[in-house]
């Protein structure tokens, strides 16, 4: 069962605002039946320019119901450009945060809001006019990247629960990796990314860390499938091994490669390690 | 507030006389049944007895019987044990609506080089036979089917299946955690050479289940240790939960009937008031090929774990195959396999009943579920959106 805060309970069990603005000034919809989690949003303005009236329609679990709820209460009274600052995590956070797995469903809230302040303003967000590049969720880079950026997202499985880009076939996680790189190197160079938390490591120290994790961690299992693995270079954040052994004609050898052994490094060594295989 | 428990096929309640037949030996009886000396030995009498329970039940050979500590166990044991005796054959063969304990051993050889086939399932959840037969080849292994799907209650014809499979000289598994306590099961009259069971699914404690093996099926052991259970599984017998499963078969056997009739019109009695009191609500698989005690809807426009939450405050624990419910982010690949649309996988809904309940709390459910559906709908902007389509306002 989810570890929901009383604040998701709540607003699951007693949703506020359900339901659609008559003649309403702004409207936005994102996801749909085949993704599990829809959310329709409606908004109308008072005099002032302030959202007097915002209303949901939801289809989803009970973090999706209650984040809407919680979008709903957040905006009213708010002007358009206030509103346009609310975050995801503004969602999160009035709920008493959301289990990181259902965080997606503060993303789907914000998104929501996004589409229908556009939708009153005239414009359009086109899906078109970005790369769709989760299939199975139809999640664009613009909504990933967007997600990176505002919730410091360091790894593919954070940017599934965010988003749920990479969450059904899986073919989309190289690119999901290669964007989450992009967008941290730029954060980083904008001073907007803490450095990462490990203590920064002279390339010494670091080569003698990531033997003594190889040996440690990943030796051990590799001998017992009858394979082994060889540390051949280090350049930068890129760590050159050689699978021995049974390993090295294995067809689950990248998938070793990127899920094992990559993932021991980071959390012994550097998040930011990426391991490649060199062949014999 | 009080609990109405239908979630059956996830676990059962331990029934009192089980439990009270284990407790002498988490106290009294504590020797080790291997022990030369009559204080371990009084306790092998009594696992020999549970023994000799276990197969009357399955209709099998006390030394056919093989104790284990659950059903995945069982699965993967009955899976590894023939693959590590017939080495030199590398192709394996199950169905796409499998539980864990058999997808993830395909998924897992299938990185390691092994070929595998998953069947399909039409519409209705039913294994599709031809394909089967075209699959076999001369490197297959061993073929694994479960007898009954955990989510839909589906029953495979296992009989049928294994003619198919024997011919062909090649050993076949089932998976019968579901089908054991629910519908007759006689390894006698059967063609299984292997079959798992969980204890927890028949009112015996979680932590204990069996591996059925055949006389004179190749076996290598998946659990390497001592000498117990013929050699076939090490490490020392788990003899409390071990007579608990005794017992629990003992009143399994007993209680088949009464699971076939009373049971059985208890679940028709639930889903027909579903059907008749909720529009756009569809039972997932092969009505007439079901355990008796499962049912699973679907109900259109609302998502599966709202409807659980729901049910949950009033005290009815049920289960979901929707996305939400189980942590990933589609829903259940049984359901999928089946070709269950978009608008009714989501809010699949599974009750799985057993001996202990009863018509009022059937009737707590249907007086219940009916304004929870409306209340998500009325939520749901696809339902209002259904409603337009129909012309109805």
């Amino acid at each position: 069962m989810w570890d929901y805060t009383e604040k998701v309970k709540d607003h699951f069990l007693n949703p506020r605002n359900v339901g659609e603005v008559e003649n309403p000034d702004g409207t936005g919809e994102v996801g749909s039946l085949a993704c599990g989690d829809a959310l329709r949003l409606s908004f109308k303005l008072d005099e002032q320019k302030k959202i007097k009236e915002a209303k949901f329609k939801t289809f989803g679990c009970a973090s999706a119901i209650a984040s809407s709820s919680a979008l709903t209460e957040i905006i009213k009274g708010m002007t358009l450009e206030e509103a346009e600052k609310v975050t995801n995590q503004d969602i999160a956070n009035y709920l008493g945060g959301l289990p990181e797995e259902k965080m997606h469903c503060s993303v789907m809230g914000r998104e929501a809001l996004e589409s229908a302040i556009a939708n009153y303003r005239g414009q359009k967000v086109v899906k078109e006019d970005f790369e769709i590049v989760c299939k199975c969720f139809g999640v664009t880079d613009r909504e990933i990247i967007k997600a990176i950026q505002e919730n410091d997202l360091k790894t593919v499985e954070q940017v599934t629960y965010y988003t749920k880009a990479g969450g059904g076939c899986a073919q989309c996680h190289p690119k999901i990796e290669a964007i989450i790189e992009q967008v941290r190197k730029e954060m980083e160079k904008e001073g907007l990314a803490p450095k990462p938390e490990k203590r920064k490591l002279t390339n010494i120290q670091k080569i003698k860390l990531i033997e003594e994790t190889l040996g440690r961690e990943i030796v051990p299992a590799l001998k017992a499938d009858g394979g082994d693995i060889d540390l051949i270079d280090i350049d930068g954040s890129k760590v050159y091994v050689a699978l021995r052994g049974k390993c090295s004609f294995c067809p689950s050898s990248e998938f070793t490669l990127k899920q094992y052994v990559e993932s021991k490094l980071k959390e012994f060594v550097s998040d930011d390690l990426v391991v490649e295989e060199v062949k014999p | 507030m009080k609990t109405v428990y239908v979630d059956n096929n996830a676990t059962t309640q331990v029934a009192p006389e089980v439990l009270e037949a284990m407790l002498p030996y988490f106290s009294e009886f504590y020797g080790n049944p291997s022990s030369m000396h009559f204080f371990g030995g009084q306790v092998q009498k009594q696992v020999n007895e549970a023994r000799e329970k276990v197969a009357d039940f399955l209709g099998a050979d006390p030394s056919e019987i093989v104790f284990t500590s659950c059903g995945t166990e069982s699965d993967n044991a009955a899976i590894f044990g023939t693959l590590d005796s017939y080495p030199e054959k590398r192709h394996f063969i199950t169905s796409r609506v499998e539980h864990p304990a058999v997808m993830n051993v395909s998924s897992y050889l299938s990185r390691k080089g092994y070929r595998t086939t998953d069947i399909s399932v039409d519409r209705e959840g039913r294994l599709d036979l031809d394909e089967l037969k075209e699959a076999i080849t001369d490197h297959t292994v061993i073929v694994s089917f479960m007898y009954a799907n955990n989510e839909t209650g589906v029953i495979f014809p296992i009989d049928e299946i294994g003619q198919i499979v024997k011919s062909n000289g090649i050993p076949f598994h089932t998976d019968a955690v579901q089908a054991a306590g629910k519908i007759p099961l006689h390894m006698k009259k059967s063609t299984v050479d292997l079959l798992s069971i969980s204890g927890h699914k028949l009112h015996a404690p979680k932590g204990i289940g069996v591996l059925y093996i055949r006389k004179g099926t190749k076996f290598s052991p998946f659990m390497i240790g001592g000498h117990q259970e013929k050699g076939r599984r090490g490490g020392t017998e788990n003899v409390p939960y071990i007579i608990g499963l005794g017992k629990a078969c003992e009143l399994a056997k007993k209680h088949l009937e009464d699971e076939n009739t009373r049971v059985r019109a208890l679940r028709d009695y639930l889903e027909s008031k579903i059907l008749e009191k909720i529009p756009n609500t569809l039972v997932n698989g092969d009505s007439k090929n079901r355990l008796p005690n499962t049912v699973s809807v679907s109900f259109e426009y609302v998502e599966g774990e709202s409807i659980l939450l729901l049910l949950s405050d009033l005290g009815i624990c049920a289960s979901s195959g929707s996305a939400c419910t189980s942590g990933s982010l589609e829903p259940s690949h049984v359901l999928r396999a089946m070709g269950v649309p978009f608008t009714a996988a989501h809010g699949s809904i599974r009750f799985s009943l057993s001996i202990y309940n009863t018509k009022e709390e059937m009737d707590y459910i249907i007086e219940h579920l009916p304004p929870i559906i409306q209340r998500l709908r009325d939520i749901s902007p696809f339902w209002k959106d259904y409603l337009k389509s129909q012309g109805k306002k």
